[in-house]
């Protein structure tokens, strides 16, 4: 442009600044929404044996065709959708515990509520012999118990002292953890394999009656979060600042923490803790998305393609098959290190 | 502006825990005018001016906004008639200063109506009013103390509320910049007929802004009115425990507090 062209309006400045923002919301999300699409499908397609895209539609659409339909029908595609809600699952509660806390520290695998659905499966395996079923049920149970003794610890007049919640919650994990290895260590050999599901985290094995109740988790639940994204947005300007602007703040914060809880606790109860999910997909999420608004569908979105596409590698690239939690945590925990290092020099407390 | 809303607090006892804070307060919030409350540190000015938004719960007695306990009213309803700028809010990482104002659009927002003409203007007439228009695009972790504060107040301003309660809103600020979110207050009173509340800790810009001066001592309310009628020399030794000597300031001819110390003081001046 070469013209002389006059100063935009103050109101001008405003809507294409704010339609910017929108544009590159649903462009990040859009993208990452087809990301996620395309690697579900490859990880329909691709494996030890290749299967054409028409057998693998042939396959869902319930047709017959040889060696698919056991390979696509019953082994791929419950793994694939199971790593998909998964994955979403962890990505959301994360950032919205990251967000709700305003610190990447706070995500419910570090601060203990994994730990104490991880605990309460090697309890039910190990010391109850119970059944796969009521294995998940004591998890989430105990994940969300775990949450609300971590609230209760930290909650001092006039609400939740964000520090205070972290610590509190990373000590609590560590009781956990030390819990689960008491267990382990006086197990039986054959149920060790059944219990190690529980500590890192796998989708081997995954079947469509294991992943029902999280899909009717993520069916129920996530609507739930993404209405209260908005009340969120306003919390992350202080409590203070959000109570002014008219957010009911600490009944939407239970609200959040019971929702992003018994999803992060329905996700682990089908897959195990895979480790890091929720704690990496926040802080990449709102990275890739930049400062326009809420980074937790993105991160919901990004947590889900975060586990297809480690389980892919977990499974196919390392000659032999690992746990994805491997995978993740391998991940994870340089990344861990990172943020340590990064608030510290910013002089940031936690 | 024939209806004016109308803030006060009746028999207020506020507290934390097991401590109590202030007691028996009442206070009458002059509408359309400038009130500024002084005190000396830990005194409750905070603590009321939190009950006051309905931030904190009263344990005996009552806030009332129109006549109505504030508690009562919908928070939401609150928020469209009443505006807060705590003492240190937080800023998201990389926000920008036109998203961040947007945020005070959020009481006049429901989960379903979205983003509307009406809040865009709204946006655009805070960035105006502060001055902040030519930051719009900028984000306000790179703006200095004084702009950052700018656009902490154009962001209570775009929830267009008829009442504005500041928390120290010249904390952090060096003397330039103090004056001119004063000033800025000011305008928006005299201009719009908005009602000011604000907490500050400098005696003479108190004295100075101020229509309605309240001095607090021990959460309780020592005096009340015209800042010539409250800032005296006595209620400067009262409330802050200062040996002080007030004389008349030479630009606006309300009091100016001198302090006294244990040093470089004539001994006449004593």
């Amino acid at each position: 442009m070469t013209t002389l062209t006059e100063a935009p309006s103050t109101i001008e400045v405003v809507t294409t600044g704010r339609a910017r923002r929108a544009r590159r919301r649903w462009l990040v999300h859009v993208g990452l929404a087809l990301a996620v699409l395309a690697v579900f499908w490859l990880s329909l397609m691709l494996g030890r044996t290749y299967y054409p895209a028409s057998d693998v539609i042939a396959v869902i659409l319930g047709g017959d065709v040889d060696g698919a339909s056991f390979t696509v029908g019953t082994l791929r595609l419950p793994r694939a959708v199971t790593g998909l809600l998964v994955g979403f699952a962890f990505g959301l509660a994360g950032a919205t515990f990251q967000t709700m806390l305003r610190n990447p520290l706070a995500s419910p695998d570090v601060i203990g509520i994994s730990s104490g659905a991880s605990a309460a499966a090697v309890i039910g395996i190990l010391v109850l012999n119970l059944s796969p079923t009521a294995v998940s049920a004591m998890a989430t149970a105990a994940a969300l118990v775990t949450a609300f003794a971590i609230y209760l610890l930290s909650y001092k007049q006039g609400g939740v002292a964000n520090t205070r919640l972290i610590l509190i919650g990373i000590g609590i994990a560590a009781m956990l953890s030390s819990v689960v290895s008491y267990v382990l260590s006086g197990a039986a050999a054959w149920d060790m394999q059944v219990a190690m599901r529980w500590l890192t985290g796998n989708l081997n094995g995954a079947t469509y009656e294991r992943t029902l109740p999280l899909v009717i988790a993520v069916v129920l639940l996530a609507p739930v979060l993404l209405w209260l994204l908005r009340d969120l947005e306003a919390m992350r300007l202080g409590d203070q600042t959000a109570a002014a602007l008219g957010v009911p703040v600490e009944r939407t914060r239970v609200l959040l923490i019971v929702v992003a809880v018994a999803l992060m606790a329905f996700a682990t109860a089908a897959a195990g803790p895979i480790a890091f999910v929720a704690f990496l997909s926040g802080p990449i999420a709102a990275r890739i998305l930049g400062p326009v608004g809420s980074p937790v569908l993105a991160s919901g979105l990004f947590g889900a393609l975060l586990v297809l596409v480690a389980d892919f590698f977990a499974q196919y690239a390392l000659g032999t098959r690992f746990p994805v939690g491997v995978i993740t945590g391998a991940l994870g925990a340089p990344f861990l290190v990172y943020l340590l290092v990064r608030s510290n020099r910013s002089g940031g407390s936690l | 502006m024939s209806h004016a809303h109308t803030l006060r607090a009746e028999q207020l006892s506020l507290g934390y825990g097991e401590r109590s804070v202030v007691e028996n307060l009442d206070l009458s919030i002059p509408p359309e005018r400038i009130t500024v409350v002084v005190g000396a540190n830990a005194c409750g000015k905070s603590t009321i001016l939190k009950a006051m938004s309905r931030l904190l719960p009263a344990r005996h007695g009552a806030v009332l906004l129109d006549g109505k306990a504030i508690h009562e009213i919908p928070t939401k309803q609150v928020a469209r008639t009443l505006g807060l700028l705590p003492q240190s809010p937080i800023a998201p990482e990389g926000i920008s200063v036109s998203d961040l104002v947007g945020r005070g659009r959020h009481p006049h927002q429901g989960m379903l109506s979205r983003w509307t003409a009406d809040d865009d203007a709204a946006v655009a007439r805070a960035l105006d009013v502060t001055g902040t228009a030519d930051l719009a695009d900028r984000a306000v972790d790179e703006l200095s103390g004084g702009q950052r504060q700018r656009v902490w107040v154009a962001m209570v301003l775009a929830q267009q509320t008829e009442l504005l309660l500041l928390d120290e809103p010249t904390t952090f600020l060096d003397v330039t910049h103090q004056v001119e979110v004063l000033d800025l207050l000011t305008d928006l009173n005299r201009d719009f007929g908005t009602t000011i509340v604000m907490v500050l800790h400098d005696l003479n810009l108190a004295a100075r802004y101020a229509d309605h001066l309240v001095a607090i001592k021990g959460g309780r309310l020592y005096a009340a009115g015209a800042p010539s009628d409250v800032l005296t020399e006595t209620c400067v030794r009262d409330v802050f425990g200062l040996d002080n000597m007030v004389v008349p300031d030479p630009t606006t001819g309300k009091p100016l507090v001198l302090p006294l110390g244990r040093h470089h003081v004539a001994t006449a001046a004593r």
